[in-house]
């Protein structure tokens, strides 16, 4: 049926013949490669190389494997490049003569070329004039199989370590006795430790029962999703006692481990995801629980910031890695002013009167999806991520946190000190805080009343800002971003208790983590409903949310 | 306290709302010259595709595709020695809106067939309109099937034409034994994943090696789902994702997969909704590798292809832009119903329903189009990898097209069922072992 198939599973199996044959050679050339010489047998490297340019896949597979085995047996230094080259999708040939090449930027999409096999400089061409050797996943596998098998005995331990990490969980014995060889001159220790665990994986299936014991003394505890496979399989069958009890205990060491590992995984989703919510809701907290305005515009102010992020990421091509730091000071700016402007034009004239607030707020949303629709694009649009925000920090082999949870969640505290810091230690934050309690009475004291609304409702609408800067980093920046946002805003600050920013805080995170932890057994959409009606609730038995602000300010 | 309100900001608020009317509205009648004006001399055609609201990132580019055929065949003399002429509405992702829209084009504005919806709920709220005021629809998309009106051409891909055959690829090229059926949760994920999960357990698949789960629309924190994924995949069994994710919720969903460092070669995930359109609003960087499976992908190595992607092009006046699969669907659906209207010598529904049946055109991977008896179209199954550059390499092709399936062969209440609207049957739910017209009533569950 298929004009590009393979042939089903008999393939794996030639991979892993195509893997041993790499090993048996490399292993006997190691010693007489040295001085072997390059230039006879490399014409068999050319010949496969030529054929990576054949549309087939199944062509390309064959010679790239057939690459990897000249390459381990005349230690031709070529193959290794060429392969980690195919592998990342950086080799291309030219059209007009389908000549290999490696090629590197040279200003002006332009781009300069060296071929793969000679070395040699063939100048400049455009983008238009070179071919990509695509490369599929069947190909991919194979090919890091290949790296792996090359690089075992490279004097770099990084990659030594690569290579041993590759092959946790072969069962080739050509493989595991190249792994023995290397395992016994190997003097890195997390490059042994990798080699110990591949060797003792496979030991696990050795006819000697203090073999296995060993072995399975080797993988107690360890967290490799491999180990715990291979001593589940043994636990199904093996037969002596006493091995089987050192299979159980082991199990249960993994297991207890990765208990822990999961709780402190839900618990950092839960905080990364209140960390969000928190973020979304504390510009609300201001014009909402300070101000008393209900701002249904709110989610539009957080759009706006995600796309001054993306304005700003248009303004400075090629510097992806600090335009964040630009993008949250313009977003509290844009969105700010967007703020001060609604505040002058709309709201100011409908204080105390919360349901107009509502609806003139909600026309002002629509507004604003709609200016951004018509300037812009009804499209999303891309905000690059920085690479310090891809990426995750690996705690142990079951455990990784993603960096760019792991530093919103940071933002997110920093953005409410810095907050907590204006409302309670500047002028402002003296002047907002006493109209919010006793407007006529801060204004017989000499404040300008109007005009700390408008910084006000500008604090709140620049927070809200920022907060779109982060989610630009998390989510899809399109003119309906906002929506999303407003209902969980509202519920987190009305959760929390109008007017109090600790509030604020705590019932986002509380929020974040009861959804994360009822998310596994209730599914998606329905632990949103659950946290939905226990607010409900909660909301009936204490009307004031979490912390409801005391004394007499509260009780108008 | 509760104030009395006063009229001002009521009346700034309704000032607002009908501002935005005046200017949706406005819209509208921009690409729909006075309706009055010239009944004779032009057929009107319908575009029925939400220009706002949350399906404006997909149907916006569908609008632009059948204003750019309309305008390419005026250029060839038009059809019936007429011109063409567009009426392009606005139902703003919002599904009851589409049915109001649906029946302004047929009741008022009295056009010959409409090309529009995307999501599956949006046709299913024209259907009942198209049925009762006998108009014409072409749905460009693929869908989850279960259904063949008399009214509907479906130019998209039914199940077998898409589902089916990519996890026939998984499981016999790549080895897959463990499953992931992720979707949306609406209704096209939803029987989608009931008949694949049915097909896989006809398979020999497990109970435990199937895991389903389903997430609301635009839903954007993926961490435990994914590490839940990365979990089910560990466990030594080849596991891949079949991913019925709809929209934008798919950026944050490959994020995700990158961030926690599960790649093509671990765990594929197979998407159904993920098109070049959805691609070009994400870095590919960490996707490539993972796939795709299409009746059509901007990749397509042929002529017509390349003449298609010039003149989008030329007509759009941005090169940058992709085409996708919908996009051909739509070109199909047109060319065929120019021809069937040159057969019938009529734009009248029924001769036009009539003559539509048997009748080809090339689609644009170097194959034939032809409508079914059931409505639906024959396509070929492309599957591809995504390459960082936002395209597809196209991994498999099936050599032949695939016909249509209306009503999937691996569910209990539709395996007996078929659609053909051709004498003597005549009928979009009939069932071959009771040989009965189930008719109006829905078949079973």
């Amino acid at each position: 049926m298929s004009r590009f198939g393979f042939g089903g599973s008999g393939s794996v199996g030639v991979m892993m013949l195509g893997l041993s044959l790499l090993l048996v050679t490399a292993a006997s050339s190691a010693a007489s490669s040295q001085g072997a010489d390059h230039l006879a047998p490399s014409s068999a490297i050319d010949i496969r190389v030529a054929q990576l340019t054949d549309t087939s896949f199944k062509i390309k597979e064959a010679a790239a494997q057939a690459i990897a085995e000249t390459g381990a047996e005349t230690g031709d230094p070529r193959a290794i490049p060429l392969l980690k080259a195919l592998l990342v999708g950086d080799l291309y040939y030219r059209k007009v003569d389908d000549r290999i090449v490696y090629v590197a930027p040279a200003g002006n999409s332009s781009w300069a070329l060296t071929d793969a096999l000679s070395g040699e400089a063939l100048g400049d061409v455009g983008r238009r004039d070179l071919r990509k050797i695509t490369v599929n996943n069947r190909m991919r596998s194979a090919l890091r199989a290949s790296i792996a098998a090359l690089t075992l005995a490279s004097p770099d331990p990084q990659l030594r370590l690569k290579a041993a990490r590759e092959m946790i969980g072969s069962d080739d014995p050509v493989v595991i006795s190249a792994v023995r060889a290397q395992l016994a001159v190997e003097d890195d220790k997390p490059v042994a430790d990798a080699l110990a665990l591949v060797v003792a994986i496979a030991d696990l299936k050795q006819p000697e029962a203090d073999s296995r014991l060993t072995a399975i003394e080797v993988l107690h505890g360890n967290l490799y999703p491999e180990a715990h496979n291979a001593l589940n399989a043994l636990l199904g069958s093996e037969e002596d006692v006493a091995v089987r009890a050192a299979t159980k205990a082991a199990l249960d060491a993994i297991d207890r481990k990765r208990q822990l590992n999961g709780s402190i995984e839900t618990l950092f989703f839960g905080l990364s995801l209140g960390s969000v919510l928190v973020l979304a809701a504390i510009g609300l907290a201001i014009t909402f629980g300070v101000m008393g305005v209900i701002n249904m515009a709110h989610g539009e102010l957080i759009m706006i910031g995600a796309y001054t992020t993306y304005l700003v990421q248009q303004l400075m091509p090629g510097l992806t890695e600090w335009s964040l730091l630009v993008a949250v000071p313009a977003a509290f700016l844009v969105s700010g002013a967007f703020g001060v402007a609604i505040e002058r034009t709309v709201i100011r004239f409908l204080y105390g009167r919360p349901l107009e607030t509502l609806l003139a707020t909600f026309g002002i949303s629509l507004i604003l999806q709609q200016l951004v629709r018509t300037t812009i694009s009804a499209q999303n649009v891309v905000v690059q991520n920085p690479s310090w925000m891809s990426g995750s920090l690996q705690l142990n082999p079951g455990l990784a946190l993603t960096y760019n949870r792991l530093y919103i969640l940071l933002f997110a505290l920093i953005v409410f000190a810095l907050l907590l810091l204006v409302l309670k230690r500047t002028a402002l934050g003296l002047q907002v805080r006493a109209v919010s309690q006793n407007r006529a009475m801060a204004r017989a004291m000499g404040v300008h009343s109007a005009r700390v609304d408008a910084l006000t409702f500008g604090l709140g609408a620049g927070i809200a800002g920022v907060a779109g800067v982060a989610l630009s980093q998390l989510t899809n920046v399109g003119p309906n971003m906002g929506q999303a946002y407003i209902i969980d805003s509202f519920m987190v600050v009305v959760f929390g208790g109008v007017g109090n920013l600790w509030g604020t805080l705590v019932a986002g995170m509380t929020l974040g983590v009861a959804n994360k932890l009822m998310e596994p057994w209730a599914g998606a959409v329905l632990a949103k409903i659950l946290v939905l009606v226990f607010i409900i609730l909660f909301i009936q038995k204490r009307p004031r949310g979490l912390f409801p602000q005391r004394g007499r300010a509260a009780a108008d | 306290m509760i104030s009395i309100p006063s009229f001002k900001p009521l009346l700034l608020s309704a000032g607002i709302a009908l501002g935005l009317t005046a200017s949706l509205s406005g819209f509208a009648e921009d690409a729909a010259p006075a309706a009055d004006q010239a009944d004779d001399e032009t057929i009107k055609v319908g575009v029925l595709h939400s220009l706002s609201g949350t399906m404006a990132i997909s149907e916006t580019t569908l609008k632009d595709t059948v204003l750019m055929l309309i305008e390419e065949q005026n250029e060839k003399g038009g059809v019936l020695g007429k011109k063409l002429e567009a009426v392009v509405v606005d139902p703003a992702s919002d599904w009851p809106l589409f049915a109001e829209k649906a029946r302004g084009l047929i009741e008022q504005d009295k056009v010959a067939a409409v090309f529009g919806c995307w999501t599956s709920v949006s046709r299913k709220s024209v259907l009942p309109v198209f049925e009762e005021l006998n108009g014409l629809l072409f749905y460009p998309v693929q869908y989850e099937g279960e259904e063949s009106s008399k009214n509907v051409f479906y130019t998209g891909a039914a199940p077998n034409q898409q589902a089916i055959p990519a996890v026939d690829y998984l499981k016999d090229e790549l080895g897959v034994e463990r499953w992931v059926l992720a979707g949306t949760d609406y209704v096209y994920p939803r029987t989608t994943n009931k008949i694949l999960e049915a097909y896989l357990k006809q398979n020999g698949v497990a109970e435990e090696d199937i895991m389903i789960n389903y997430t609301p629309f635009g839903h954007s924190d993926w961490q435990s789902i994914v590490a839940d994924i990365k979990k089910f995949g560990s466990e030594g069994k080849k596991t891949a994702v079949v991913s019925t994710i709809n929209g934008d919720a798919n950026v944050p969903f490959y994020k995700e997969l990158g961030n926690q460092g599960i790649s093509a070669e671990d765990i594929p995930v197979i998407a159904f909704s993920v098109g070049e359109e959805e691609l070009s609003g994400i870095d590919t960087g960490p996707l490539v590798g993972h796939l795709a499976a299409w009746n059509y992908f901007m990749s397509v190595p042929t002529d017509e292809n390349d003449t298609f992607i010039e003149t989008w092009h030329a007509f759009i006046e941005d090169p940058k832009r992709v085409t996708n699969d919908p996009m051909e669907a739509h070109k199909i659906g047109f060319d065929l119903w120019v021809q069937a209207v040159e057969k019938a010598g009529t734009t009248d529904t029924d001769a036009v329903e009539n003559a539509i049946i048997g009748l080809t055109t090339s689609n644009l991977s170097g194959g034939t189009a032809k409508m079914l008896p059931n409505h639906h179209i024959t396509k070929p199954v492309l599957i591809g990898e995504i390459q960082d550059d936002g395209q597809f390499a196209i991994v498999y092709q099936t050599e032949e097209e695939v016909p249509g399936d209306a009503w999937s062969d691996y569910l209990e209440g539709s395996k007996d069922l078929i659609g053909d609207w051709t004498d003597p049957i005549n009928c979009g739910n009939y069932n071959t072992q009771t040989k009965k017209c189930l008719g109006a009533e829905q078949a079973a569950e």
